[in-house]
């Protein structure tokens, strides 16, 4: 099952490289990772998605902990949570598909940042589920490159 | 007053108790090396790197001390890297500081740099690069405690050569808080009396012991426990020690090298007690079958020891030491009334059944010398009171199952990475911390080699260890394995091109002997362990001798090979 870790973590040098290692080292898989500040000085939030049995969460959120430079691990996917992530799609759009991909662009809420002649590049928000649905619909047109940011992720308000 | 970096590190390294560092210099250390004549602990020099942190192992594991070393940048810093992994296996506290380049050659491939903070990260609890001096007592003072505190580890400090030089005012750090690490050493009072309750109802339960038993100093409740409701126990390679060697209820090591009774014990019982052990490959087996009919209580001070190779019954996270003392204390007062004499006494009596039928066994009348008749001798002229170290094969296992090891400290081993090279420089790091008793390290003639250079370190410093090379001709395991599972393809595993041993001792200012017989095994052991300097006794033992009994790796336990 896919997961969705939330790793509070000293902000110094190798404390990436740390986690990175204790994945590759391990043979645990990383899908996506995310690092950036937070409004605390010295402390960064990293969100990782990984997919794994239960008792591979399990050693994985435990071998997290016990790294060092790890203040604390939360398991989304146990809690409510609100997920995102940005995705740029460069698209290939000749004038007979134009107005069709931006149909799906308009209901998908994705803003078009770039154009040019047969190509449009779109920015696109959203959760996991939306992603994947934009990405399956827009494969048929040809998808020429694709960028993304991978989930970012925070426990929902109001909860135990 | 200011202090130069290599002062305010020394001055740590005192403000610590250290008592002695293993090292060797080189040009990134070398400020340290020049103040080191003015500060009041003995440094022991090395012949090789690897020596120096296995030397500093052996000294930790025989005391329950930090043990130190020091080295240079770049090779100096790599040659340690095995013993930092060999400690890191065991979980022993040892802290390696490392010379680094100064900070501006820092990442541009400067001579003798490498990057150590990355090629040790993981193999070390933790470590660090020291980049600005007014950080240095404090990263020090870090070091130990993480390498000392919760499960115990290796810790690496690189220290910048530039930083050595500057200069500011040493401030002794007088409290260490990390609030990312916060080790939990009190067990959890319920499932203390779940752990009691099930004791109490069990009726065939097995005690097993791993290293964490040593580290945390629990031996005393671990006894307490044992004898008070008649528990048999058996211990890991880590954990010999923990429980006298020559008690009733002992049951011998467990595992693919372990007794009969040990392994049929664990696969028969209805409550196992894994007490700071991790439930290793080379103990469990096949994991499926590992005591299939039991309920497992793991006790572990670190959470991803638990669940990680077995699904245990009941977790608890602790320090040994505090959940047995808390265990003996919710179990004391109901003694009278929930146990008696003979409680588990039918259990105990089957345990004992199988000791008797399948016990420890070599075959005697050979026309060879056999090596667990050597072990006997060792244990017998020691009277169990020596500290054996062992090097890796063979000479382990037969050191780990003949030697009946009474006080806890007193078996030196590389148990969970298998350091071949390992015995020597842990026997001097030993010998080091107790020169007043007997340090034997039992080795192979193949694994000896591996850092035989140490020996001069052992003479020069009148360390007086002895060597037992139990010298079969062979990389004796790896040869059992080819004649046992690879159709007796014995590939490079013949060794039958050796120095003298004799000879070399004498080279390096040792005393040498050569055994050939069995009858002078005793009189050469006796009269080597009499003499006040470092001897290499090279016993030709029968070559194609094996270590039995035998679980075939991924078998379960019931599996034994025997004879």
């Amino acid at each position: 099952m896919r997961h969705t870790l939330s790793v509070m973590v000293e902000n110094e040098p190798g404390v990436l490289s740390r986690v990175v290692g204790l994945f590759s080292g391990r043979g645990f898989n990383i899908e996506s990772l995310n690092v950036a500040p937070t409004l605390e000085e010295g402390v960064s939030l990293m969100t990782i998605t990984t997919i794994g049995d239960e008792q591979i969460i399990e050693q994985i959120v435990k071998q997290l902990r016990k790294l060092v430079t790890v203040i604390k691990v939360v398991d989304l996917t146990e809690l409510k949570a609100v997920e995102r992530e940005m995705v740029i799609i460069k698209i290939n759009a000749e004038d007979a598909k134009r107005a069709e991909i931006l149909r799906i662009v308009d209901i998908f809420r994705c803003k078009v940042i770039d154009v040019s002649i047969d190509e449009l590049t779109i920015e696109v928000t959203g959760d996991h589920g939306k992603i994947e649905a934009l990405i399956n619909l827009l494969a048929r047109f040809g998808i020429k490159e694709i960028a993304r940011t991978g989930t970012v992720a925070m426990k929902r308000a109001l909860q135990n | 007053m200011e202090l130069t970096g290599a002062q305010i590190f020394l001055e740590c390294l005192r403000k610590e108790g250290v008592e002695v560092v293993f090292g060797y210099p080189g040009g990134a250390i070398i400020d340290i090396y020049d103040q080191l004549p003015n500060y009041p602990f003995k440094h022991i020099l090395v012949r090789h790197e690897q020596g120096a942190v296995h030397s500093a192992d052996g000294y930790a594991r025989a005391t329950g001390n930090v043990g130190v070393s020091l080295v240079t940048s770049g090779p100096g810093a790599t040659n340690a890297v095995t013993g930092i992994a060999t400690a890191y296996m065991d979980s022993i506290p040892v802290v390696i500081f490392t010379g680094q380049v100064p900070t501006p050659l820092i990442g541009n491939d400067a001579f003798q740099e490498v990057d150590i903070v990355g090629i040790t990260r993981p193999c070390t609890k933790h470590n660090y690069l020291v980049k600005d001096i007014n950080e240095l007592a404090y990263t020090v003072r870090q070091a130990f405690y993480l390498a000392r505190s919760g499960r115990p580890g290796p810790v690496v400090v690189d220290l910048p050569k530039d930083l050595m030089q500057a200069k500011t005012e040493f401030i002794w750090p007088e409290d260490v808080s990390l609030r990312s690490y916060q080790p939990n050493l009190s067990p959890h009072i319920r499932q203390i009396k779940k752990v009691a309750e099930l004791i109490a109802n069990a009726e065939r339960p097995v005690i097993y012991a791993g290293g964490g038993v040593v580290s945390a100093g629990a031996e005393e409740e671990l006894t307490w426990l044992a004898k008070n409701l008649n528990i048999p126990v058996t211990a890991t390679l880590m954990g010999l020690g923990a429980f006298p060697g020559n008690d009733p209820l002992w049951l011998g090591m467990l595992g693919m090298h372990g007794t009969y009774a040990a392994n049929m014990a664990i696969n028969n019982a209805d409550l196992v007690l894994a007490i700071g052990a991790r439930f290793d490959d080379r103990v469990t087996g096949k994991v499926d079958t590992f005591a299939a009919k039991a309920t497992l209580v793991h006790i572990d001070i670190d959470p991803t020891s638990i669940q990680k190779n077995v699904a245990v019954h009941v977790p608890l996270v602790a320090d040994c030491k505090s959940a047995l003392s808390a265990l003996k204390d919710v179990i004391e007062p109901t003694l009278e009334q929930n146990y008696s004499e003979d409680s588990h006494a039918v259990w105990v009596q089957q345990v004992k059944q199988w000791s008797e039928v399948h016990p420890l066994r070599y075959n005697k009348g050979s026309k060879f010398i056999k090596p667990q008749y050597v072990v006997e001798k060792v244990y017998e002229i020691s009277n169990g009171d020596a500290i054996i170290a062992t090097e890796v094969g063979q000479n382990q296992m037969w050191a780990a199952q003949f030697y009946k090891f009474k006080k806890s400290k007193s078996f030196l081993s590389s148990g969970g990475l298998g350091t071949m090279g390992y015995g020597l420089p842990a026997a001097i790091g030993a010998q080091m911390a107790f020169p007043d008793r007997l340090v034997v390290n039992i080795a192979g003639d193949g694994s000896i080699q591996m850092n035989i250079q140490e020996l001069m370190t052992a003479v020069c410093n009148n360390l007086p260890v002895k060597i037992v090379i139990l010298n079969n001709g062979y990389l004796g395991m790896v040869r059992q394995w080819q004649e046992l599972f690879y159709k007796r393809n014995y590939c490079e595993t013949c060794m039958d091109a050796q120095p003298d041993f004799v000879k070399l001792a004498e080279a390096y200012g040792a005393v040498g002997f050569r055994v050939t017989e069995e009858k002078d095994v005793t009189p050469v052991l006796t009269e080597a362990f009499a003499l006040p300097k470092v001897c290499i006794i090279d016993v030709r033992v029968d070559p194609e001798e094996n270590v039995y009994p035998m679980v075939p790796a991924g078998a379960s336990l019931s599996d034994m090979l025997l004879v």
